[in-house]
């Protein structure tokens, strides 16, 4: 709970985040800070295998543990024993078999965490190992057997668009593949489950990105009804779509109720890579057809989406990533063909991006190869070929959204490139870093541009609305919803609202649960637009009842009323009084539900309005490249980013650093590397993230041209950023070494062997 | 767990004796990771942190060689006057971790762990360092290369402990550089250390990362001597750098792969020998 009081911090402006300096401190309480009276602490027991059948599991030598409390297994499960976001074919516990190196197997509880790791040990599962499949080419090979009973695809969407026999004078073809990405929050996966006295319901604090979802999937496996199930918010450390599965929700709470006691489970580090969803590997062929000029007249592409062991959002993630082959540019025809598929690798679901990130380093890779076919420049091909509004996509939906896709790419093209690399520059700014491998003369430059199209909110129907209560009396305002703030800020921007709409200073943003309805997925670039819209509706709402109040109290129209910074006036009279004095004692209080239109599913030949909105980006990086040693330094990103309108402009500089800071990962560093169905680097040790000198400077141009669809004018920011940076900074890698980079993240020995 | 606070060196070679199973800690920045990965499970442990002795270091301009005690940090070591006497052991220091363990991790904590990619090692190695070893039986002194016996082997016997590493001052340039893939905070794919020696003009080189144990590259150590002065031509440095490289035998893992490791040192050992002679 949190009261900010500066009358200032309204929207527009560079409002302050509630929890910053806690965080800053120390003093936040994120859920693995979490504590209960009397609690025990969980584990999980984990295949050690990508696939193997259970031939027997031994619970008792575990259980004749002095101090462990529970042992569970899927006989265990209550309810359905299955969990899953879209097909719900994930277990709780491994059934018969294991389909992925982690997988759950077991659970323990106990009264501390060295017992738990006993009795995890003391458990005997009893495996025969199977050959796994990790070849997701293999997967669509019908003669494959099948290492699930709903088989190994996925989901297979063609799309058909336009004249297919269209041939172009110009005609360019690549291979992409994209690596396994980890979402790598700071805040691991951490959860306190308090069971009801009565036994019969329970209370998880969680930290998750969208409560409602979780809480539906818990109470089927507990066996339970929703009601009996709340959720709270725990302090979320980050997501950046690893928390939209279930992780060790299920867990904690069978545990909870199998003992009656609390039950706090946390992931360690190397835990949480096995314990969540990663970004899918992907394999993309492509090919554009263009005039001599460079106008793109038909693509034809094939993408391969490596899901992983279990479903999650696989099938939602191949239609992004097929929808948005075609780029932020115009294209009249069309065929792509899309897979999802199974393996006995690490199950993949969202991860900021969604699929558009593996379209778009296909797109941008082939938009330089098309450039270079045709004699333009970089610039030049994706000025010619900008999507602009009403045009319509290949799938034959117009894009209503603003789009401003030139001015994307004039306004990045137009920000100040770095100063040239000088004789002798810090060396430590130089590639390679601290450990002094390289000098000036060793490095070449290169400057490469990337563009993004990215769809916001849920697609294909899918009405992902959010709900938001306001409440005021006495010119204080108590914002109620269940929208997870997972660091994105929305616990900043719905007080702005609040202060916007109401004239109000003092907004209390009340626990984040389960008592009110529904607020979507903190996902999506959503929630700006969904659940500010939410809050926006429910203080206009509000507005209008104490307007109607102050108008009867005076004998005015209510409609002759408005605010005006912290009063209320009359604009056809002489009544000014302050928001604060308007209603003593009298307390207002609305619910608002904000849906966005509705979206269609996608045709055999996806065909179909199937998406809500869209958001553009530019980025043009300049990264300075040991040639010889294949080592990299990206000296700076400029970015012009489509943002509707800056709600919070600090907090948009946020993500816009954040999100190049990730793509940058992906580009250069970050990767799950899977051999044999096996993660080898599971730790921070051996998965880099860019730390403070591989973080590039950032320069950045808002392009504030509200959206008329968005109920605050404003887009979301949060994925775009990661989105074109990583083909830019890989285009720049080609343009200083003449390699054709082919594949991200882009390792040394891609570059100089 | 049984954690022991010795305050002199006798004292803790006398637990060391009195607990076989002891293992000894100092800055804990490899200890406590195993510690916490539930790979060791110490029940004795000797704290070297009041040791005062260890922490201690010291230039001999007469015997011309320093000498560092166990406990001394990375950030001791690229703030003090060692950095002067000793570039590349100043060089590898800055390029080990983030600030937090440069302030907690000690020269005695990476001989401890005498992992291949430990940053430290290949400048003991070039500079043939004496590591200096004690137990209740005695004190003994131990060549570096006598030292690393493996990866994360070292040839301390049950009861010793490091008490520090002594190394010649040399003239001449000297210099380490490490391969990661990124910019800081890397654990070291490939390394080298070259010591060029001005009174006759030999250098000594010593690979990381790319071998079971540090690698002094000693067939193209004689050559570079064989070869007539003045050792600056650039294809003289290519050259070497090539016979570094055939000296060193790197493994493919997740980390990187054999073939590049092995180019890796080509191309390091080739400017260093250019760095050396550049000035
Ligand atoms: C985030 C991180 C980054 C790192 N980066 C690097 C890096 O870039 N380069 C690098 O080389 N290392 C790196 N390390 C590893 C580690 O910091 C170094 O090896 C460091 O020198 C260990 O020193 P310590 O004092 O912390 O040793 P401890 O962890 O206390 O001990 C390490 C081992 O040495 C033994 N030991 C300690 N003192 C003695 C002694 N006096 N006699 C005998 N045995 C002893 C211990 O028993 C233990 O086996 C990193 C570690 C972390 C956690």
């Amino acid at each position: 709970m949190s009261t900010v009081k500066t009358r200032r911090d309204v929207l527009g402006t560079n409002a302050l985040r509630p929890d910053g300096a806690a965080k800053v401190k120390g003093e936040f309480s994120f859920s693995s800070d979490m504590w209960s009276d009397g609690m025990l602490w969980g584990a999980t027991l984990r295949s050690p295998h990508p696939y193997a059948r259970i031939v027997r599991i031994d619970t008792s030598p575990a259980l004749a543990i002095d101090g462990v409390r529970a042992v569970l297994t899927a006989e265990d499960v209550p309810g359905v024993l299955t969990y899953g976001l879209i097909d719900q074919d994930q277990p709780v516990f491994a059934v018969d078999y294991v389909r992925y190196m982690g997988e759950p197997v077991a659970a323990v509880a106990a009264d501390h965490p060295e017992t738990c790791r006993r009795a995890l040990a003391a458990i005997i599962v009893e495996y025969e190992v199977l050959t796994p499949l990790t070849d997701p080419e293999l997967s669509l090979d019908t003669s494959t057997p099948a290492i699930h009973p709903n088989g190994n695809v996925f989901r297979h969407q063609r799309i058909v668009h336009g004249d297919t026999s269209v041939v172009g004078d110009v005609v360019v073809e690549g291979e992409y593949e994209i690596g396994m990405q980890d979402q790598a929050f700071l805040g691991l996966e951490a959860a306190m489950a308090i069971p009801d006295a009565d036994g019969a319901g329970i209370e998880l604090h969680i930290a998750t990105q969208w409560l409602h979802e979780d809480q539906k999937q818990i109470a089927a496996c507990l066996g339970l009804p929703i009601e009996r199930v709340r959720l709270v918010l725990g302090g979320v450390g980050g997501a950046f779509g690893a928390r939209e599965d279930i992780s060790l929700q299920v867990h904690s709470c069978l545990l909870a109720l199998t003992t009656k006691r609390p039950i706090k489970m946390q992931y360690s580090r190397e835990e949480s890579f096995f314990g969540h969803v990663h970004r899918h590997p992907a394999r993309v062929h492509i090919r554009h057809h263009a005039k001599a000029d460079g106008t793109i007249v038909k693509i034809e592409a094939r993408m391969l989406f490596d899901g992983g062991a279990y479903a999650s959002t696989s099938s939602a993630v191949l239609i992004n990533g097929i929808t948005h082959i075609q780029g932020p540019y115009r294209c009249p025809s069309a065929v792509v063909d899309g897979f999802a598929v199974r393996t006995n690798n690490p199950p993949c679901g969202a991860m900021r991006g969604f699929g558009v990130v593996q379209a778009c380093y296909a797109h941008e890779s082939q938009m330089d190869r098309l450039a270079e076919a045709c004699g333009l420049s970089h610039v030049e091909i994706r000025l010619r070929n900008a999507m602009r509004t009403g045009d319509t996509l290949i799938t034959g939906q117009p894009v209503e959204s603003v789009a401003p896709v030139e001015r994307c790419i004039r306004e990045t093209d137009a920000l100040p490139l770095p100063p040239p690399l000088i004789d002798s520059p810090d060396v430590l700014e130089l590639p390679g870093g601290t450990g002094l491998t390289s000098r000036s003369e060793n490095i070449r430059r290169g400057i490469g541009w990337g563009v993004s199209i990215k769809n916001i909110m849920y697609s294909e129907g899918f009405d992902d609305y959010s709900t938001a209560r306001c409440t005021l009396q006495d010119g204080v305002v108590a914002l109620k919803f269940a929208t997870s703030e997972v660091g994105q800020g929305f616990v900043t921007l719905a007080p702005q609202i609040a202060r916007s709409v109401l004239g109000v200073t003092d907004v209390v943003v009340e626990p984040m649960d389960t008592t009110i309805g529904s607020a979507g997925s903190t996902s999506a670039s959503r929630q700006t637009w969904m659940s500010g819209g939410a809050v926006d509706g429910a203080c206009r709402l509000v507005r209008e009842r104490l307007f109607e109040h102050v108008g009867l109290a005076n004998g005015i129209d209510a409609l002759r009323l408005v605010i005006e910074d912290d009063e209320i006036v009359d604009t056809m009279g002489t009544l000014r009084i302050k928001v604060t004095d308007a209603a003593p004692g009298v307390r207002f209080e609305e619910t608002f539900e904000h849906h966005h239109r509705p979206t269609e599913d996608l045709d055999e030949n996806g065909q179909g309005n199937c998406h809500v909105a869209f958001a553009f980006v530019a980025h043009r990086a300049v990264v300075d490249v040991d040639v010889e040693l294949g080592l990299v330094k990206v000296v700076q990103v400029a970015t012009a980013q489509d943002i509707g309108r800056a709600l919070n402009p600090l907090s948009v500089q946020g993500q816009l650093e954040g999100g190049i800071a990730q793509g940058l990962g992906l580009a250069v560093m970050e990767e799950v590397i899977v051999q044999d169905g096996r993660v080898r680097n599971p730790s921070f040790t051996d998965y880099l993230l860019p730390t403070a000198l591989d973080a590039p400077e950032v320069v950045y141009s808002l392009i504030e041209e509200p959206d008329p669809q968005a109920p605050l004018g404003a887009k979301g920011v949060g994925e775009p950023p990661c989105i074109s940076v990583t083909p830019a900074i890989a285009s720049a890698i080609r343009q200083a070494t003449g390699r054709d980079i082919r594949r991200v993240p882009v390792r040394p020995q891609d570059i100089c062997l | 767990m049984t954690v022991h606070s010795p305050r002199t060196i006798d004292q803790a070679v006398t637990l060391l004796e009195k607990y076989p199973s002891a293992m000894i800690l100092s800055g804990g920045t490899d200890f406590m990771v195993e510690v916490n990965f539930n790979h060791r499970k110490p029940s004795q442990v000797v704290s070297t942190r009041a040791i005062e002795e260890l922490r201690q270091w010291n230039i001999d301009h007469d015997t011309n060689s320093i000498f560092i005690g166990a406990g001394v940090t990375y950030s001791t070591i690229e703030s003090s006057d060692i950095a002067q006497a000793a570039p590349a052991l100043a060089e590898a220091s800055r390029t080990v971790g983030s600030p937090q363990i440069r302030a907690a991790g000690t020269m005695g904590g990476n001989l401890g762990t005498c992992s291949p990619a430990g940053d430290t090692l290949p400048v003991f190695a070039a500079l043939d360092a004496k590591i200096l070893l004690a137990s209740n039986a005695g004190r003994r002194e131990v060549s570096f290369a006598d030292f690393m016996v493996g990866p994360k082997k070292n040839s301390l016997l049950a009861g010793e402990m490091v008490l520090g590493v002594s190394l010649p001052i040399i003239e001449g340039w000297q210099g380490y550089a490490k391969v990661g893939v990124r910019n800081a905070m890397v654990i070291s794919i490939a390394s080298a250390c070259l010591v060029r020696n001005a009174s006759d003009d030999s250098v000594r080189v010593a690979l990381g990362s790319v071998g079971p144990t540090i690698i002094r590259a000693r067939a193209a150590e004689s050559w570079w001597l064989d070869q007539g002065a003045p050792r600056s031509s650039s294809e003289m440095h290519t050259e070497f750098g090539a016979r570094c490289a055939a000296e060193a035998s790197p493994i493919t893992d997740h980390r990187s792969t054999a073939e590049y490791r092995r180019h890796a040192i080509k191309v390091l050992c080739t400017r260093l020998a250019a760095r050396s002679t550049s000035r």
